[in-house]
């Protein structure tokens, strides 16, 4: 809180920074997920009543990630589906369309692929009309999810957050109450259905895992390259300058969302017809909220983004071996951890943006992560 | 039937209203607070905290009014704890207001789930409810008066009388008219020589403390002492936030308008004699009207009824 | 010197990264006396006054009250000191009652409205203002909200008024309402120090001028013992004539022809009315008016950005009224406005001077990928041409300075080879040498042939750069007038509308070309069709 001092009195100020370099960037960025890390594992060994220094956190981390091979595919194929929202949000963010509904969209995915597997499952319709009837079935149901409030949103400026916010809980709904129609009497739970289910490619993960690269580079391309890509980003900068140079808005708004609920209901075709071959209604993962996290500190670049998905990810898998190694109770554990690091990412961009300044010294920064950065390179 | 589903409305409607009207206060400020849902479970743990602990030193004969101050206190000062870190993050150092309220929410519902289930003994729970739900004593007497407007806990009064408190502060007083200042423009505030920070951070955390006592109402006395997962309280929270759009930033109208939230909500548990599936459907009804008045207030677009101009920006001085 | 000044500034620096808003100024003021203080845009006129105002605290020097030296850190403070500024953009909270912005942020006293309400009548009357407390800022005019303004830091006692171009967004009138008040307050033993470029508002109301350029402190005289030419060379260096050559063309057919054209704000009010002119090929038109009079809202008419209501915009014969922006564009109409912050209409500031190059014609080629390689050529083309002083193509606009950014910018429209420029306001806060940049950038198009409607803010500038000028006045037109044939005076007594050349030259039709593309019958069809239209 000290910041809140400097505005007021004199004694240094904070200036705007134009732009740091890259590496000094990337440094502040390490050492605050570092931090944050270290921050975590103290967390854990002081309050776990089964003892255990900070560094056992390090090693369960690592040993629930990649101690078995598949581990390492889980973490792999988790990364990649968390990829995937990411790059279904990425769009709309860049827009500045505040999409918080990937839940929902992704969940409305599930929910069109187990419905095609459901209906079909006592038919003798052939495999593959019943995939390409899920395929185009999930990505329908995503596109309509997101549409819906980007409508909205493109024509009288409705809320866009809250709006998609309530979707994912209309999604989760829908998908409660066809339980009860679908799940054998009053069970709640419905059975997995593995006939007709998307082929396997080397195990259960590998398929996913190649969907998401070619999104991946199909996303890298649309934004970069595509006229839709950069229409869209005009639009995030300056609505009224868009609206200047001939761009149809309300045109670039629905249809980038007609994209993003596209993807994020092809994540729902994998997480059902691939991974779960069920649907439920927390199926979803609350990976809509993490992808925007990630697609945040990725700064809407597609390949950093990969980096920060298999961060988030390492953490999200990783903690679950943590937890047992400290005898906690339930996997709640892991949200403690990412939300410290969130925070330490989200603060540390201050010092990024802005450059705190001593009055009485001139040039010299008031930044720990500055300093150490300076003493790191002095070392050099 | 219909008593009862007002009661319970009524009751259901204190976890909005204490959410809305720590929202509300939050965004007269200029901040939009998306981790309202984690901060009202982080009131929900330090609440439960206070209680486990009360109840423990006090189990043979636990006062009413201790165990409510104490547990009020707690759930307030763990939830503007949290309201702190949005703060520190958004006010002084200037971050992006949307991630910084979901990071809040991820953390807070995490927080609460793990703390709750690792460090809370839950044995005393059902006793405490009892004694903080405890109505007036004299309520049944009034036969259907007494038992719709003075069968409950004392926190719901508690709520209704900060909303009507805050509508009071907002509207008549100059700490009020200042706080308004800051939210619509900062720059003004501050060139008038409004401390626009000490505003900002001291209507975040009041606002975090007054949402945080939602969740620990909700456990402790709407559903009387047993803890389900934090998951649950975070879906009010995201209603409560939607809520205050819906009552246009008027804490007097989030009364009648957490009522008719809350009605919506348990409609589906009131109505007799419906099947499962028309049961889960009707579940869907309060997000559905939230989207509706959503799209209606939108298209009517009224310049009294418009958020305060600054919501979600943050400010910086020397921006030039 | 034992006279004891009301404020004093001795050396005062301040600095922005590495910019340099002021350095070393030395400024005094009396009491009793209005000091100008003068300066081209840029030249930290503002800043300067933010600082003694509590908004920004000064890097080096000293600010003395009375004769002791103080420290100033926040508006709260120069409250304290009695010191009161009135912004050039009001800081007033729109949804507040005049007397609730009056009144914010003061410590003493309980909150009681209907107190609050008859202190300001009375201070009003003192004054000679008129106003009412219970109207909220969002109903108000501008010189209303100008009146809150001051009567906000007279409520608060202050004895120092700062004024930030107080006469930019007034009519004639009111700035001789705002002079009376000011002289008023003077009597009364206040000080104030106005901030202007406009010389005969100087002359006519300081009794000292201070002058500052590019950050320094020039130096103060007497307005008694100045004149505009001293002020003007202490303000812009050296002499300045304006050598803007008026290149000759030959006339074509009017290019773009403009009839009743009627359109509303967005506030809902008659912005431009009843307006009748036109555009030759090889011509440029100029537009003088008071700020805020139509300019904006014509534009974007023009650009197919805003709805008329009722009017007709021919376009080498055809209309393009309802067409979409991108039709327009197509045809060959440029608009480029530039607003008062400069970015955000027609630029990306966070995007490479590349990328805000596209912004035009990214839809040209075929396929679904932008030619981001074919844009960067012409980026650099534009660059090497127009002397944009950048680091490479690929820098963010917002990284240029002022002068480089509105290079980008009319350079882009230019690219696009129209046939008719709109531009307003083009060389708003530039420099000389970039302003004649942009004028000799204009008289290329024009010998090219291309018709440009020019909407500006200095009248010396158009009317040396101009071929016609038309003059609005709260969205009527004035008449139209050649540059050669007519003076300032006369602009000046059309912009405030005390002139209407409509009335005089009764038989003259302004704004209607007697080689009109369109017959007179066809023009009243075109009038018929739209109202049939309406109809519907």
């Amino acid at each position: 809180m000290q910041e809140t001092k400097t505005i007021k009195e004199p004694l240094f100020h904070i200036i705007k920074r134009d732009n740091l370099s890259k590496k000094k960037s990337l440094l502040i960025y390490a050492v605050s997920i570092l931090v944050a890390f270290v921050i975590a594992s103290i967390f854990c060994a002081v309050s776990s009543s089964d003892g255990g220094s900070p560094l056992d956190m390090f090693v369960a981390l690592f040993d629930g990630v990649f101690g078995t091979e598949r581990r390492i595919w889980l973490f792999l194929r988790d990364t990649a589906i968390l990829l995937g929202v990411s790059l279904a949000i990425i769009p709309a963010f860049k827009m500045k369309f505040w999409n918080l509904g990937a839940n929902g969209q992704v969940l409305v995915g599930c929910l069109a692929s187990y419905a095609c597997l459901f209906y079909t499952q006592n038919t003798n319709i052939s495999s593959v009309i019943v995939i390409l009837l899920m395929i185009v079935s999930s990505i329908l149901a995503g596109m309509i999810w997101a549409v819906i409030p980007a409508i909205f949103k493109a024509f009288f400026k409705t809320n866009e957050s809250l709006f998609t916010l309530m979707m994912n809980y209309i999604a989760e709904g829908l998908v409660l109450t066809l339980i009860t129609i679908w799940a054998p009497s009053g069970s709640g739970t419905l059975t997995p259905i593995s006939k007709n289910t998307l082929p396997k490619i080397v195990n259960d993960q590998l398929l996913s895992i190649i969907v998401v690269a070619i999104v991946t580079v199909f996303i890298t391309i649309y934004l970069k390259k595509s006229k839709h890509g950069y229409e869209l980003a005009v639009v995030g900068e300056s609505e009224n300058t868009a609206k200047y140079v001939g761009m149809n808005v309300k045109k670039v708004i629905i249809r980038t969302l007609l994209l993003s609920g596209a993807i994020c209901g092809l994540m729902g075709l994998l997480l059902t017809g691939s991974i779960n071959h069920s649907v439920n209604s927390t199926m979803h993962g609350g990976l809509g909220f993490t992808a925007i996290m990630t697609s945040w500190l990725a700064k809407f670049n597609p390949l950093v983004l990969i980096g920060t998905c298999a961060l988030i990810t390492f953490v999200s898998r990783g903690m679950g071996e943590v937890r047992k190694a400290f005898g906690f109770y339930n996997d709640a554990l892991a949200n403690v951890v990412l939300g410290l690091i969130y925070f330490f990412i989200i603060g540390c961009e201050f010092f990024i943006n802005y450059k705190v300044i001593f009055r009485k010294k001139k040039n010299t920064t008031n930044e720990k992560q500055e300093n150490k950065a300076n003493t790191i390179k002095e070392d050099k | 039937m219909f008593t009862s589903l007002l009661i319970g409305s009524i009751s259901l409607a204190t976890v909005f209203l204490f959410g809305c009207v720590g929202e509300i206060i939050t965004e007269k400020a200029g901040h939009l607070n998306l981790g309202i849902p984690g901060i009202m479970c982080a009131g929900t743990a330090g609440g439960c905290f206070a209680v486990d602990l009360y109840m423990k030193s006090n189990l043979a004969n636990p006062s009413w009014i201790m165990l409510i101050l104490f547990t009020i206190f707690m759930a307030f000062l763990f939830a503007a704890i949290i309201g702190g870190i949005y703060a520190l993050l958004t006010v002084s150092l200037r971050c992006n207001q949307n991630i910084t309220g979901l990071a809040i929410t991820t953390f807070g519902v995490g927080f609460t789930q793990f703390f709750i289930d690792n460090y809370v003994d839950r044995t005393n729970f059902d006793a405490a409810s009892k004694i903080i739900s405890k109505s007036l004593s004299f309520s049944s007497n009034l036969g259907w008066f007494g038992k719709v407007f003075l069968s409950y806990g004392i926190l719901v009064y508690l709520a209704i009388i900060i909303a009507i408190l805050c509508s009071i502060f907002l509207n008549k007083t100059k700490a009020g008219l200042r706080l308004r200042a800051v939210g619509e423009s900062p720059a003004t505030a501050d060139a008038v020589g409004i401390n626009v920070t000490k505003y900002k951070y001291v209507a975040i955390l009041i606002g975090s403390g007054i949402a945080g006592l939602g969740g620990f109402f909700y456990i402790m006395d709407y559903i009387g002492g047993s803890w389900e997962n934090a998951a649950t309280i975070e879906a009010l929270g995201w209603l409560s936030i939607a809520l205050v759009m819906f009552t246009l930033w008027r804490p007097t109208l989030s009364i009648l308008g957490s009522i008719i939230f809350a009605c919506f909500y348990i409609l589906a548990f009131k109505i007799t004699g419906v099947s499962f599936t028309q049961m889960a459907a009707l579940k869907l009804l309060p997000y559905i009207v939230t989207i509706i008045v959503l799209i209606a207030t939108s298209i009517r677009g009224n310049k009294n009824v418009q958020p305060p101009a600054s919501l979600g920006l943050n400010y910086f001085r020397e921006e030039r | 010197m034992t006279e004891k000044y009301a404020i004093e500034l001795k050396g005062v620096s301040k600095f922005f990264g590495n910019v340099i808003a002021n350095k070393n100024i030395n400024l005094t003021v009396k009491k009793g006396e209005i000091l100008s203080l003068l300066g081209e845009n840029g030249s930290g006129k503002t800043t300067l006054m933010n600082m003694i105002s509590g908004i920004y605290f000064p890097d080096e020097g000293k600010i003395l009250i009375d004769g002791k030296e103080v420290v100033i850190s926040s508006p709260k403070d120069a409250f304290k000191y009695k010191i009161g500024m009135i912004h050039q953009h009001f800081k007033l909270v729109d949804v507040f009652t005049a007397a609730e912005n009056i009144i914010l942020g003061i410590d003493d006293g309980k909150y009681n409205i209907k107190d609050v309400n008859s202190r300001v009548k009375a201070i009003a009357d003192k004054y000679g203002f008129d106003i009412d407390p219970k109207k909220k800022i969002y109903e108000m005019s501008v010189s209303e909200k100008q009146t809150v303004e001051i009567i906000k830091v007279l409520y608060r006692g202050a004895d120092i008024l700062i004024l930030d171009e107080p006469t930019a967004v007034l009519t004639p009138q009111e700035t001789k309402k705002l002079f009376t008040v000011l002289r008023k307050m003077k009597q009364d033993g206040k000080s104030i120090i106005i901030i202007t470029h406009k010389l005969n508002e100087v002359l006519e109301i300081s009794d000292r001028v201070s002058i500052l350029r590019k950050g320094e402190y020039i130096g103060t005289v007497d307005t008694a013992k100045t004149s505009e030419k001293e002020l003007t060379e202490m303000m812009v260096g050296k002499k300045v004539e304006l050598k803007i050559n008026r290149a000759k063309t030959d006339f074509d057919r009017p290019l773009l022809e403009i009839r009743n054209l009627n359109i509303n704000g967005d506030d809902g009010s008659r912005k431009i009315e009843d307006v009748n002119f036109y555009i030759r090929g090889g011509e440029i038109l100029g537009v003088a008016g008071i700020a805020g009079c139509g300019q904006k809202e014509l534009c974007e008419a023009i650009a197919g950005l805003r709805p008329l209501v009722s009017g007709q915009i021919m376009h080498k014969g055809e209309s393009i009224v309802g067409l979409p922006a991108k039709e327009i564009i197509e045809k060959g109409v440029s608009m480029s406005f530039i607003p008062e912050d400069r970015l955000g209409m027609g630029l990306c500031p966070s995007f490479s001077i590349t990328d805000n190059i596209m912004l035009k014609n990214y839809r040209d080629n075929k396929g679904p990928f932008v030619d981001r390689d074919l844009a960067k050529k012409q980026a650099e083309a534009l660059i090497k041409k127009l002397e944009i002083v950048t680091p490479s193509s690929e820098t963010p606009v917002r990284r240029l300075s002022g002068g480089n950014v509105q290079k980008v910018l009319v350079g882009r429209e230019i690219e696009s080879s129209p046939n008719v420029i709109v531009t307003a306001y083009p060389v708003r806060g530039l420099d000389i040498n970039s302003s004649y940049a942009i004028y000799d950038i204009l008289n290329e198009e024009k010998k090219k042939g291309t018709g440009v409607l020019f909407i500006g803010e200095d009248l010396d500038v158009m009317l040396a750069l101009c071929d016609k000028i038309m003059v609005l006045c709260h969205g009527k037109n004035m008449g139209i007038v050649h540059a050669e044939k007519t003076t300032k005076e006369e602009l000046g007594l059309m912009m405030t509308g005390s002139l209407d050349l409509n009335k005089v030259k009764k038989d003259k039709q302004f704004g209607k070309a007697k080689d009109s593309n369109l017959t007179a019958k066809e023009w009243r069809e075109e009038a018929k069709k739209q109202k049939e239209e309406k109809g519907e």
